[in-house]
């Protein structure tokens, strides 16, 4: 029995946890790439790019509340700057949008012109972050570091698994929640939500409605910004702010929106948790919890560990190539790629 | 005879930049009257439609609302000015629910525009019952009065139908048709493109036949019936 409570508390320790907390942010990251592709219609190559600027924002302005003695208790300062940050991002995509794509809007350019001119986007964010904050390591999480710290939790149950929480995961699942919440209730309830949705849907009959269809497109920026914001800020907080990091992140979170179906802000959202799980499992040494569960004869030799943490990227690109071989439109029925 | 209330004048043109396609159309309908518009596949009937709804250039000719010409607004402008229009194709919102559907249709009012939706829900009942179920889980039949339910709830001053019956039983198309009868009996002119020309023209006050983007023959519905040419090339016999 203890052995069973030990293998469930090393799984939910060094599994369920990260993948949880990674998976949230996977998920804030391709619901903002969801919708641009729903209502903008073309795949955001600069949106990694974008949660670095959005996490660069909150740092700033972190370090400048740290600087006037401003904290937020026992939780990091970063929250509290969440929102100035979002303002910022939300209106420097504004601006991207007024000088960039609306003109190959106006022009009504194939998509695949949008993706490349979003890749422009891309390698110009990345330079204006990495000139203004540096390329190097920088962790500006303060506050308590653990909910629950594996000492205590041992010394609580007797058992021989510490399981530690710590607060920037509870934050991160707490904070995707609201966002969330808060999300799907504009998106189904208002007035303006409905309209992105319709937009999103059909465009002519939108038109045909009087849906203003710049309006649309300023909101959604909007959304976007707070979006790309919130995730960047709340994996630099977990693990910490890197420029290029979220250069890599768009694969995963990519492989999210189009595994749950892009377009699909429900399919973002399981998608992210999909391939969040799928890594974290396949990378995480699993002798620990088999070595509880199995009797002794049984007890694998190797760490049983089915991929290096260094190919992580691999699991995304494994499951990305299968749900475009068997099922392009994703698993909730996305736009087709 | 007075001016109609809504008038595509002569138009002549096409898609984007591509060849003319209508060739001195003229389609217009009175206060209070239907209008149908009938003719082979590819004739150009949808094309006309969107002409004088303002989908696409309309090089020479002009399109009249109540007197007032209207040739260079945008289709948004012209549903403020209180048109309304179904096209033959994605005309609803299949994500959206049946009463979402109604109510983006209703988006550009201000008002409270709940007793046009009672009003859409009195006169096709089973959208009531559907009222929160995505409108593209609807049959063929039910989403053409999504369609027609969301052009109505801006409460416009003339509707514009492009086969409203289009793959529908004709038992639905029957309902349909009396529906359809019943917006007109309400005072708002209805222009309308129909493939079942025979029952169409029965209710029309006023007909007209497309061939080639060319109008062929107009006349009132009783006219164009009795017209022994048109029954010979466009109604079978
Ligand atoms: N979006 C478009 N771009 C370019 N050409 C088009 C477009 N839509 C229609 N056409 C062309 O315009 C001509 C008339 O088409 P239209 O759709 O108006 O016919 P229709 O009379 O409505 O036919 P149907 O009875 O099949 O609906 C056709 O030759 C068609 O190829
Ligand atoms: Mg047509």
């Amino acid at each position: 029995m203890t052995d069973f409570l030990n293998a469930l508390v090393a799984l939910t320790n060094f599994v369920i946890v990260p993948g949880m907390a990674y998976g949230a942010q996977l998920a804030l990251g391709a619901l903002g790439v969801t919708l641009i592709y729903g209502i903008l219609r073309f795949s955001n190559f600069a949106h990694g790019d974008t949660m670095a600027f959005g996490a660069m924002a909150t740092i700033f302005i972190t370090w400048t509340f740290q600087a006037w003695g401003i904290s937020f208790g026992p939780l990091p300062t970063a929250i509290l700057a969440l929102p100035f940050a979002i303002m910022i991002t939300a209106l420097v995509l504004l601006g991207t949008d007024r000088v960039v794509y609306r003109f190959y809007r106006r022009q009504k350019s194939d998509p695949v012109i949008l993706v490349i001119v979003s890749m422009g986007v891309m390698f110009i964010m990345n330079g204006i972050v990495r000139f203004m904050i540096g390329v190097g390591d920088i962790r500006f999480s303060d506050g308590e570091r653990f909910i629950i710290s594996a000492r205590d939790f041992k010394a609580a149950t007797g058992l021989k698994e510490g399981l530690a929480i710590k607060t920037t995961q509870g934050i991160t699942i707490v904070t995707a929640i609201i966002v969330v919440a808060i999300l799907f209730w504009f998106l189904n309830k208002t007035r303006t939500g409905k309209s992105m949705r319709a937009f999103s849907d059909n465009e002519d009959l939108a038109l045909l409605s009087g849906i203003n269809p710049e309006r649309v497109v300023m909101v959604t920026w909007i959304i976007v910004g707070a979006l790309a914001t919130v995730a960047g800020t709340l994996y630099g907080l977990d693990k910490s702010f890197k420029p290029f990091v979220y250069l890599q992140l768009l694969l995963p979170i990519f492989a999210a929106a189009i595994v749950g179906g892009l377009g699909n802000p429900l399919g973002a959202i399981v998608g992210g948790f999909i391939i969040a799980f799928a890594e974290v499992t396949i990378t995480y040494p699993l002798k620990k919890v088999l070595g509880y569960l199995l009797p002794e004869s049984l007890e694998p030799d190797g760490l049983v560990q089915l991929l290096s943490t260094d190919y992580k990227f691999a699991v995304s690109f494994v499951i990305l190539l299968i749900v475009l071989l068997v099922k392009p439109t994703g698993i909730f029925k996305g736009q087709s790629v | 005879m007075s001016e109609p209330f809504l008038i595509g004048d002569t138009m002549t043109g096409g898609y984007g930049k591509g060849p003319d396609i209508l060739h001195d159309c003229t389609i217009a309908v009175n206060p209070g009257e239907i209008a149908v518009i009938v003719g082979p596949n590819g004739a150009g009937k949808s094309t006309a439609m969107k002409a004088v709804f303002g989908m696409l250039e309309v090089r020479t000719g002009s399109v009249r609302l109540d007197g007032e010409d209207i040739t260079s607004l945008s289709p948004q402008d012209r549903v403020i000015k209180g048109m309304g229009f179904v096209p033959q194709v994605r005309n609803i919102f299949t994500s959206l629910t049946v009463e979402e559907n109604l109510e983006m249709g209703a988006f550009i009012r201000k008002d409270d525009f709940k007793d046009t939706m009672a009003q859409v829900y009195d006169l096709f009942p089973i959208l009531k019952e559907k009222r929160l179920q995505a409108a593209g889980e609807l049959s063929g039949g039910q989403r053409q009065q999504v369609a027609v339910g969301r052009a109505l709830m801006t409460q416009p001053k003339v509707l514009m139908l492009d086969e409203p019956t289009a793959g529908v039983s004709p038992i639905v198309m029957d309902e349909l048709f009396d529906r359809i009868i019943e917006v007109a009996r309400t005072g708002i002119p209805i222009l309308m493109v129909e493939q079942n020309a025979r029952q169409a023209l029965e209710i029309a006050d006023k007909g007209y036949v497309l061939v080639q983007g060319r109008n062929a023959h107009t006349g009132t519905g009783k006219e164009l019936l009795a017209d022994e040419e048109v029954r010979r090339s466009f109604l079978g016999g």
